[in-house]
């Protein structure tokens, strides 16, 4: 047949029945470097701390988060480069061919001690998991800096000016400590229990939600997350899907159900189970991680590794469950 | 993107301000009116919108100088414009100095208070102020004029020194200096007075009397063996028939001639390493630039001097704006650049002035533009004014400032020259720098090599301020020592005696009495444990208050830091908070206990902090304390 016929008896290929799988990434060359002195081959691309996670080496991390793009602004993952005038952030730094890492030595122990004293002693830590841990295993001091001086009355914080602020005597240390914003609902924002780590930001822009309903706002020490003139949460273009809870490290940000009840006394870890389900709201099938205690659930969470959401939710998803309570009562 | 604004309509003259920068809006999507039928089946989004990101600077600055603050109003409509999410906008509004987010009276007296002026009476002047118009921000003479503390205004050869901002249908920005509080009351009360009439336009300076200005600034200006500022005072800077006469563009002339990668290796060959304080070797900048395959290429030239005590590029501008305009063509030849971007502090009116006359007079003589000198080059350059931050002048918290957003530095690597301004690949280079670029070019790197030392080639300015007799940008060649430096100034002021140099600004490094004879140039700075960093050399004689000025660079860097890093954010305020305990003599525990943690603080913030600002925010205050000038009551740490 010539090629005009065959062009006219044409016959496309059968549509697929399965779900079209991603061509398959091209594979990576290897780089080698080493860690501690110990020679490693990563993937190229990969960062020092994938690196030193694949090789078993633990590494702190603050404002890291896997879904998220790296900001590397926590600097607690800091490691030593050979070459390299000042720590580097383990996080976002990509390794090079005959790279020189240590993750552990006395200059990389100094500057994870200073920053987390440095965050101890202007920032309540209680409620973030895994600090306690990290401020023994530096031997951090916080109260190097003297005791804390008093909080923030409300909106004081949020009328600083850039570029000028009143000189300190010195005879207590300054934190950031304000009282607890709660103009809705479904969430709090306590704002003396934040780090900066940008992880609401990034959760509330392009990482995940195109909300941006907030941002880093004012700059230096009275840098604070505000949404457009520190407008409150309703008046602004919050979504509630409450993926800036789920990224939270350190409880800044945290359900009305568990602030309400952690005030009351009632709130107790201990007590609480997990149940892994659907969401049964659409289509999409977000696995919830229901937390249940005495037999009510109390808060919703997403696993990060869930392929389908990454630990992301909805407004539904997250606080759509009250209905799970509510029984007939005729 | 869906927009969710919520304040009542801006005010006519907030749209107004806007809308002189932007254009009149096209449809309600963009927040203007209504426009039927086109608004039923109209949306604004992608990378079109996207892409204007960039002009939310110039058009805060634009609402803040109709206005005198940015009200939410104001920004919600400015976001409509420009598609950018209100908050996103608010935090880029509340990271700089000079925008306020809050009502603010229009007229506004800017008193410098950094370490410079307070050599000069600066603290006396706020006290004065505070008497005369009440605390800081309070709205003064009637409600309409305030004053408020700022960091250095690149003056200080004058100090102290005032920037006076006036909101209004016709803005100004008008720099004095020096002035006491008496002046800075009488200038607000003028500029009350004669606000929205158009100032008469300044008569022409006859030539002695322009020289003689010059002179306060440039005490060398009209001398023998001068590079750098020898058109200063002797050209008028708004003529180019004048920069013509004076061997203006024969580097661009030469540099077509010689093509991009001669350029390059002339530059190379020079040895001109960049004098913005990091002293990168500018030919293997700029040939790394030209070597990227990603477009465009971009060239910036960071002219946002803002280092306490610096203020050779703001003469440059001022003296010698088309050398910058030349320098900067050369760049882009020689890079593969077609736009340049010069990025100005928002606090040097008459630079910007200057500069953006001998831009439209370049352009209108084919000097920049399409096809210049029927070469075939296109280039052109854009001024982008800062709005009141130090960070900024770091470089890729530059690039983040022109492209809309809060300064705040990024990690390195990726390094400028592969990512640099909107993502691609990127020449920045300070003005003085730049400056020696068109005769290098014209005569050759060799030529220039054979000036000065070996490992710092050329000659190179200094800011002198303080206590010496005469302050003022010098010009001397690498090598000179500092006493040397000081002994041109006419040495320290009244012939009192030398208690320490500030070599390099809040960034650089105290030297004692001792270093007079320390050589002046990276090479010899380096390996005495100091910098040259910016070229401000500020000079504390016996009876200067050391230990003030101490609290006031650790209050300048805890102003300054972006609060992106924690160790800068926190660690800027613990060490003022140290030193005031230490400056009080209430120290907790023992002095010695103190200045072993101000030690520990300064290891950390220099090894752990993002960018250049953390990693020296504790160097002079170190090296103070290291060199024995200041006893803050314990041994050196």
């Amino acid at each position: 047949m010539s090629t005009e016929i065959e062009r006219i008896f044409y016959e496309p290929p059968a549509r697929p029945t399965r779900i079209p799988e991603a061509p398959p990434a091209e594979p990576q060359p290897a780089v080698e470097l080493t860690l501690d002195g110990r020679a490693v081959t990563v993937p190229a691309g990969s960062t020092i701390l994938d690196a030193c996670r694949a090789a078993g080496i633990e590494i702190p991390t603050l404002c890291f988060l896997e879904s998220l793009t790296p900001v590397n602004v926590c600097r607690v993952c800091v490691v030593e480069v050979t070459g390299s005038r000042v720590l580097v952030p383990s996080c976002s730094r990509r390794v090079e061919p005959g790279m020189e890492v240590l993750t552990a030595s006395e200059r990389v122990r100094h500057g994870r001690r200073i920053v987390l004293e440095l965050l101890a002693s202007a920032v309540d830590l209680s409620l973030a998991p895994g600090v306690a841990e990290m401020l023994d295993a530096y031997g951090a001091d916080p109260l190097r800096f003297g005791p804390s001086a008093p909080a923030a009355a409300a909106g004081e914080r949020e009328a600083r000016h850039p570029g000028h602020h009143e000189p300190p005597d010195g005879a207590a240390a300054e934190i950031v400590a304000l009282p607890v914003k709660v103009d809705n609902d479904l969430y709090v924002r306590d704002y003396s229990r934040c780090i900066l780590c940008y992880r609401c930001v990034e959760a509330c822009g392009t990482d995940a939600q195109n909300t941006f309903a907030i941002a880093v706002a004012g700059r230096g020490f009275d840098a604070r997350i505000s949404t457009e003139y520190d407008a409150p949460l309703p008046s602004s273009a919050c979504v509630y899907c409450g993926n800036c809870i789920g990224v939270c490290p350190t409880g800044a940000l945290m359900f009305r159900s568990e602030f309400e009840m952690r005030a009351a006394g009632t709130w107790n870890e201990a007590r609480q189970v997990t149940t892994d389900t659907i969401c049964p709201y659409c289509g999409v099938g977000c696995t919830l991680t229901l937390h249940v205690q005495d037999g009510a659930v109390v808060t919703v969470t997403s696993p990060m590794g869930s392929a389908v959401g990454e630990g992301h939710l909805c407004i539904k998803g997250r606080f759509g469950f009250p209905f799970v309570q509510e029984r007939p009562t005729g | 993107m869906d927009l969710v604004t919520l304040a009542p309509r801006a005010s006519a003259e907030e749209r107004a301000a806007v809308d002189g920068v932007l254009g009149t809006a096209t449809s309600r999507w963009e927040g203007g009116d209504r426009m039927v039928p086109t608004d039923d089946r109209f949306a604004l989004g992608g990378h079109a919108a996207r892409e204007r990101r960039h002009l939310l600077l110039p058009v805060l600055h634009a609402i803040q100088a109709r206005v005198g603050w940015i009200s939410q109003a104001a920004l919600e409509y400015a976001c409509r414009r420009l598609t950018i999410p209100p908050a996103e906008a608010h935090g880029v509004a509340a990271f700089y100095q000079m925008f306020s987010t809050t009502p603010r009276p229009p007229v506004v007296a800017h008193v410098c208070e950094d370490v410079a002026c307070r050599l000069k009476g600066a603290g006396q002047v706020h006290a004065d102020l505070e008497r005369m118009l009440g605390p800081a921000g309070a709205p003064a003479l009637g409600g309409d004029a305030t004053w408020l503390p700022t960091p250095c205004l690149g003056r200080c050869e004058r100090g102290p020194t005032a920037l006076f901002t006036v909101a209004g249908l016709v803005p100004e920005t008008i720099a004095a200096a020096p002035v006491d509080a008496a002046a800075i009351v009488d200038q607000l009360a003028r500029s009350l007075a004669g606000r929205e009439l158009v100032p008469p336009p300044l008569p022409p300076e006859p030539d002695e009397e322009r020289l003689a200005n010059v002179r306060r600034s440039i005490p060398q200006a009209g001398g023998p063996g001068l590079r750098l500022l020898r058109r200063a005072g002797v050209t008028n800077p708004r003529s180019l028939d004048d920069y013509l006469a004076s061997d203006g563009y024969r580097g661009l002339r030469r540099a077509l001639e010689l093509g991009a990668a001669g350029v390059i290796a002339e530059v190379t060959d020079s040895g001109l390493l960049g004098r913005g304080g990091a002293a990168f070797p500018t030919g293997r900048k700029w040939a790394a630039v030209a070597a990227q395959p990603a477009r465009p290429h971009y060239v910036v030239c960071n002219a946002d001097e803002s280092e306490p005590g610096t203020f050779k590029d703001r003469v440059l501008m001022e003296e010698d704006p088309f050398a910058i305009v030349e320098a900067m063509t050369i760049e882009g030849f020689a890079t593969g650049a077609a736009r340049g971007f010069l990025y100005l502090r928002a606090e040097y009116a008459l630079s910007a002035a200057r500069m953006a006359h001998a831009i439209a007079v370049a352009r209108g003589a084919g000097y920049l533009g399409d096809d210049i000198l029927g070469s075939g080059l296109s280039f052109d350059i854009e001024i982008r004014r800062g709005a009141g931050a130090y960070v900024c002048g770091e470089e890729t918290a530059l690039f983040e400032s022109i492209e809309g957003r809060r300064g705040e530095p990024r990690n390195k690597p990726p390094f400028p020259v592969e990512v640099g301004l909107f993502g691609k690949p990127t020449a920045v280079n300070n003005i003085e720098t730049l400056v020696n670029v068109p005769a290098i070019v014209a005569d050759g790197g060799a030529a220039f090599a054979a000036i000065g030392t070996p490992g710092s080639a050329g000659s190179k300015l200094f800011c002198l301020s303080g206590h010496v007799e005469r302050p003022g940008v010098y010009e001397v060649e690498f090598g000179a020592p500092l006493g040397e430096l000081l002994a041109l100034a006419g040495g320290v002021a009244g012939g009192r005696g030398l208690r320490a140099v500030l070599l390099g600004g809040a960034a650089g490094v105290f030297v004692g009495p001792d270093a007079l004879d320390l050589p002046l140039t990276f090479e010899g700075t380096r390996a005495a444990g100091a910098t040259l960093g910016s070229g401000a050399v500020i000079v504390f004689d016996e009876s200067a208050d050391l230990v003030g000025a101490l609290l006031r660079i650790a209050a300048f860097f805890r102003d300054e830091s972006c609060g992106q890093c924690v160790p800068c954010r926190i660690g800027t305020v613990r060490q003022e908070e140290l030193l005031a305990r230490l400056a009080a003599g209430r120290p907790r525990r023992s002095a010695a206990d103190e200045l072993a943690l101000l030690a520990d603080l300064g290891q950390g913030m220099r090894d752990a902090s993002i960018c250049g600002l953390g990693q020296t925010a504790s160097s002079a205050v170190e090296s103070a304390i290291r060199a024995g000038l200041v006893d803050l009551g314990g041994r050196r740490p």
